[in-house]
C-alpha cells in the first residue's frame, strides 16, 4: 500500500507568546512562590525548556484557599444572571484565542495540531458556553428549588487534556456559585496560565480563580487543607484512592474521575472500515493518553483476521512526528516518565507472552516517542490485558459468543467506557445494558460533549462531568453541608476561619 | 385445681442470608433487652465470616434484581409493605420493647415505616424519569443517561430508629436495583430480624436483602473493605467508625453515604435513593 509522503506543513508557533517564567495566580494576582522554588516545563517533543513555573507550598496553597474564600462571599451571592455572563465572556474569549492556546497546548503536552484545534479548544469553548447558561437556572436543574454552592473547590486536573479538564472543572464549579482553586498537572501548568490572564479580560472578580503549579504535593496539601469544601479530582486511580482516604472524616465533598481500561467490542457483522476508524480514533486519539481509551479491543473470532489485516493496514498510515505539524496523527508521549511506564508495559505484554507489532515508522531523534503498537495473542491474565497503559498500545483479545464479550469487557476493576460496534440494533441495546461502564459508545468512540455525562463505575472513579449531571458535583443537596449551613464565618468577619471545617 | 398460666413460644432470632435463616457460623448470640434492661431474647452475634457470606449472596442475586423490571421491582415491594401490615402489631411491640416508646409513638413510627415502603415502592419505575437525560449533543448522535443502580450496597442501619430508620436506608437502595447487605442496630435488632421473616415472604429473591445482628464494628469493618463490595451507607457508624470505614471504603472506591443528622419521620426526599445510582450514558450515531 503507498504511503503518501507530504511535506511538512507546520503551524506557526508565532501565536503564542510564552514569557520566560510564571507565577502562581492567586487573588488575581501573579506572584512567585512563598519559599521562592521553580520548576521547568518542556516541551515533550523536542526537550526545549517553555518556562519556568512557581512550585506552590503549604504557604501559597493557604493563601490560595484564603482568596478563594473570601472571594465566594461575594461571588456565591451575585445572581446567577451575571455569573453566567462572566461564562459567557470566557467561552468567548476562548473562542477567540483558540489558536494561541491550541498551538501552546500541543507546545506544552506534545498532542498534534490537528486535535489540539479540532476537538481540546472547541471543546473547551463550547463547555463554558453551556454551563454559562446553567448559571441562573439551578432551581430547574432537579438539585432542590433552592440550590447551594458547596464554597471553595480544590480541583487537581492531569496533563492529557489540561485545558479542557480545566474548563470541565471550572465552568460547572463557577456556574454554581463556588469558588476555585485550581491545580494544573506539574507537565503541563501552562495553558492553565493563560487561563489566568483570560479571566482577567473578562474582569472576573479576584480570587474566583486562582491557579496554583506544582507537583503532587502540592495537590496533597490542596486535598488536606481543612478550608476547602470540595475536592475534584481527574487522575490516576491510586491517586483518587489517596484522596479517596485523605477526606474521609470530612464534610469534602469529592468527584473522582480516574483510570480506565476500555473494551472495545467488534461483533462479525461490524462494517469492518468503520470499526477500524474507531479502534485506532479509540485507541491513538491523543497518544492513548486517554481515560476512556478502548485500549482492549474484543473481537469475534470470526472476523478476527480480517480486522486486523485491516487494523494494521490502517495504523501503518499514522504519521507519527511533530505536534505543530498539521499532518501528524500521533504526537509526543507527554513525558518521560510516562514514556517509561508505556515501554514497561509493552515490555512486560512481549515477556508474558503476546506478540508484539508496530508498523514501519521513524521517530524523531530527541523527545519522547512511542509507535503505535498492538499486541495479539493476549489473554485476561496479562498486565496489558488488566493495567491501564495510557499510551499507544492495544491489546487484542477474541470472543465468541455477546455473552462472552460481556463477561471479557467487565472483567476489570474499572468501569469508565466501553465500545460496541454491530449493525444489530437489539445486540447494542443489550450489550449497552450488560457493561458496566459510564459511557458506552455505539458504532462510535470517544465522544465528548458538554451536555453529556461523562464518569466512571467502580474503581473509574465516582460522580459525573458534563450535563446537567455535572452541576450535581459543585451543588449541596437539601440535607448537604455547605460552608453557609456549617456556620462558617471568614476570619475578618469575626469567624474562627477555616479550623472548624474539619470535625 | 387451678390452670398454670400458659408459656408463651419463644422466638428463636437468626440472621437472614441469601433467603434462609441461618444462625451465625460462628456459633455466638448476644442478649437483646428492653431500653430499661430486661431480657428480650437472644440474637446472633454474626461474625466476619457471615459477612462474608452475605456478600456473596448479595452479589449472586445482584443480576437477577437489577435485571428484573421496575414494575416487577415495585410490586414486589408493595408486596412487602402489605405483609408489613400483617404484622403491625408485632413490630410495635418490638419497637415497644426496644426503644422504650410508648405504645402511641411505637405505632406512629411502625405506620410511618410501612407507609414509607409503600412511597419508595413506587418510585421504582419513576427514578429513571427523574435521574436520565436526553442529551442534545452538537453532533449528528442519539445520546442518552440513564441511572443503573451501583450494585452490592453495604448498609449500616441507625443504631436509634431501628424499624422506620431500617427500612428508610433498606428501601431506597433496593428498589433500583442494588442488593443490600444489612447491619441491624446493635442494640435493638429485633424488628430488623422480623423484617427478615417479612422479605421472605414477599417474592424478594432470596440475597437482595441480607440482614446481620451483632457488634456494628465488628460486621462493619469486612463490609467496608470487602473488594465486592460497590458502596456503603454509614448511617448507624459513630464519627470515630465512620472515619475508619470511609478510609477501608477508599481501597475499591466504594461509594460512600456518610452519617448524617437525619429525622426519620421526615419526607426522605430522594438523596438516599440516588444515593446508590451510576449514570449510563450511551452514544449511538444517526444517519440515514
Amino acid at each position: 500500500m503507498p504511503v503518501f509522503e507530504y511535506a511538512p506543513a507546520p503551524e506557526s508557533r508565532a501565536v503564542v507568546d510564552i514569557a520566560p517564567s510564571y507565577g502562581l495566580f492567586i487573588d488575581g494576582e501573579f506572584g512567585e512562590a512563598g519559599d521562592g522554588k521553580v520548576f521547568k516545563t518542556l516541551s515533550p517533543s523536542s526537550e526545549e525548556v517553555l518556562s519556568e513555573v512557581a512550585q506552590a507550598g503549604a504557604e501559597d496553597v493557604d493563601r490560595a484557599v484564603k482568596a478563594a474564600r473570601k472571594a465566594f462571599t461575594t461571588w456565591s451571592a451575585l445572581p446567577g444572571s451575571e455569573r453566567a455572563k462572566y461564562l459567557f465572556r470566557i467561552a468567548r474569549i476562548i473562542q477567540e484565542r483558540s489558536r494561541e492556546l491550541a498551538v501552546l497546548e500541543s507546545l506544552d503536552n506534545g498532542k498534534p495540531i490537528r486535535e489540539s484545534r479540532d476537538s481540546d479548544l472547541p471543546l473547551v469553548a463550547a463547555h463554558f458556553f453551556y454551563y454559562a447558561g446553567w448559571a441562573d437556572k439551578l432551581a430547574y436543574a432537579g438539585y432542590g428549588q433552592d440550590p447551594k454552592p458547596l464554597g471553595v473547590a480544590g480541583q487537581i486536573i492531569p496533563w492529557n487534556f489540561p485545558l479542557l479538564m480545566l474548563a470541565w472543572k471550572i465552568a460547572p464549579a463557577l456556574a454554581t456559585g463556588n469558588t476555585v482553586v485550581l491545580k494544573p498537572a506539574e507537565t503541563t501548568p501552562l495553558s492553565a496560565l493563560f487561563f489566568a490572564d483570560i479571566c482577567r479580560q473578562a474582569g472576573l472578580p479576584k480570587g474566583v480563580v486562582n491557579i496554583i503549579t506544582g507537583d503532587g504535593s502540592t495537590g496533597a496539601e490542596l486535598v488536606a487543607h481543612p478550608g476547602i469544601d470540595k475536592v475534584a479530582f481527574t487522575g490516576s486511580t491510586e491517586v483518587g484512592k489517596a484522596i479517596a482516604r485523605t477526606v474521609a472524616g470530612t464534610k469534602k465533598k469529592v468527584t473522582l474521575e480516574l483510570g480506565g481500561k476500555a473494551a472495545n467490542i467488534v461483533f462479525d457483522d461490524a462494517p469492518i472500515d468503520q470499526a477500524v476508524e474507531g479502534i485506532v480514533g479509540g485507541i491513538f486519539f491523543n497518544q492513548g493518553h486517554v481515560c476512556c481509551a478502548g485500549s482492549r479491543l474484543l473481537v469475534q473470532e470470526s472476523v478476527q483476521d480480517e480486522l486486523l489485516d485491516a487494523l494494521k493496514r490502517r495504523m501503518s498510515t499514522l504519521r507519527v512526528g511533530d505536534p505543530l505539524d498539521k499532518n501528524t496523527d500521533i504526537g509526543a508521549i507527554n513525558s518521560a516518565e510516562q514514556l517509561a511506564r508505556i515501554r514497561a508495559l509493552a515490555d512486560a505484554g512481549e515477556a508474558e507472552g503476546a506478540e508484539r507489532w508496530a508498523p514501519q515508522c521513524e521517530l524523531p531523534s530527541s523527545g519522547y516517542w512511542f509507535a503505535p503498537t498492538l499486541f495479539t495473542g493476549v489473554t485476561q491474565a496479562h498486565r496489558i490485558a488488566r493495567e491501564e497503559i495510557f499510551g499507544p498500545v492495544l491489546s487484542v483479545l477474541t470472543f465468541r459468543t455477546p455473552e462472552e464479550a460481556v463477561a471479557k469487557a467487565n472483567n476489570t476493576p474499572y468501569g469508565l467506557s466501553a465500545g460496541i460496534w454491530t449493525e444489530k440494533g437489539s445486540r447494542i441495546l443489550w450489550m449497552a445494558n450488560k457493561l458496566r461502564a459510564g459511557v458506552v459508545w455505539s458504532n462510535t468512540f470517544n465522544k465528548f460533549d458538554p451536555a453529556s455525562p461523562f464518569g466512571g463505575y467502580k474503581e473509574s472513579g465516582y460522580g459525573r462531568e458534563g450535563g446537567r449531571h455535572g452541576l450535581e458535583a459543585y451543588l449541596a443537596g437539601a440535607a448537604e453541608p455547605t460552608s453557609e449551613r456549617r456556620g462558617y464565618l471568614p476570619p475578618e468577619a469575626g469567624g474562627q476561619g477555616e479550623g472548624e471545617h474539619d470535625r | 385445681m387451678k390452670q398454670p398460666e400458659r408459656l408463651s413460644v419463644l422466638k428463636t432470632y437468626k440472621l437472614f442470608v441469601g433467603g434462609k435463616f441461618p444462625r451465625s457460623e460462628s456459633g455466638r448470640v448476644y442478649e437483646v433487652t428492653t431500653a430499661k434492661g430486661q431480657w428480650l431474647a437472644n440474637a446472633p452475634l454474626a461474625s466476619r465470616k457471615d459477612a462474608r457470606d452475605a456478600v456473596v449472596a448479595a452479589r449472586k442475586a445482584f443480576g437477577g434484581w437489577s435485571g428484573a423490571t421496575a414494575y416487577n421491582r415495585g410490586q414486589i415491594l408493595y408486596r412487602v409493605a402489605e405483609m408489613l401490615e400483617g404484622r403491625r402489631d408485632q413490630f410495635v411491640a418490638e419497637v415497644t420493647d426496644g426503644e422504650g416508646l410508648s405504645k402511641a409513638k411505637a405505632t406512629a413510627q411502625v405506620d410511618a415505616a410501612i407507609d414509607r415502603w409503600v412511597w419508595y415502592a413506587g418510585w421504582s419505575d419513576k427514578t429513571a424519569q427523574i435521574a436520565g437525560s436526553a442529551n442534545p449533543v452538537a453532533g449528528p448522535y442519539f445520546n442518552l443517561s440513564s441511572p443503573e443502580p451501583t450494585g452490592v450496597v453495604a448498609l449500616l442501619a441507625p443504631q436509634e430508629s431501628s424499624f422506620l430508620g431500617l427500612v428508610s436506608v433498606i428501601a431506597p437502595a433496593i428498589v433500583t436495583g442494588n442488593t443490600a447487605v444489612v447491619v441491624a442496630s446493635q442494640k435493638s435488632p429485633l424488628p430488623a430480624l422480623s423484617l427478615a421473616e417479612v422479605l421472605a415472604t414477599s417474592d424478594l429473591p432470596g440475597g437482595v436483602v441480607n440482614i446481620l445482628s451483632g457488634r456494628t464494628a465488628e460486621i462493619s469493618a469486612p463490609l467496608a473493605a470487602h473488594q465486592d463490595v460497590n458502596a456503603i451507607d454509614l448511617a448507624g457508624a459513630d464519627e470515630a467508625l465512620a472515619k475508619e470505614l470511609e478510609i477501608a471504603a477508599a481501597d475499591n472506591l466504594k461509594r460512600v453515604l456518610r452519617p448524617q443528622a437525619v429525622d426519620w419521620v421526615a419526607d426522605p426526599g430522594t438523596t438516599r435513593l440516588l444515593a446508590f445510582l451510576e449514570t449510563k450514558t450511551v452514544w449511538h450515531p444517526m444517519g440515514a
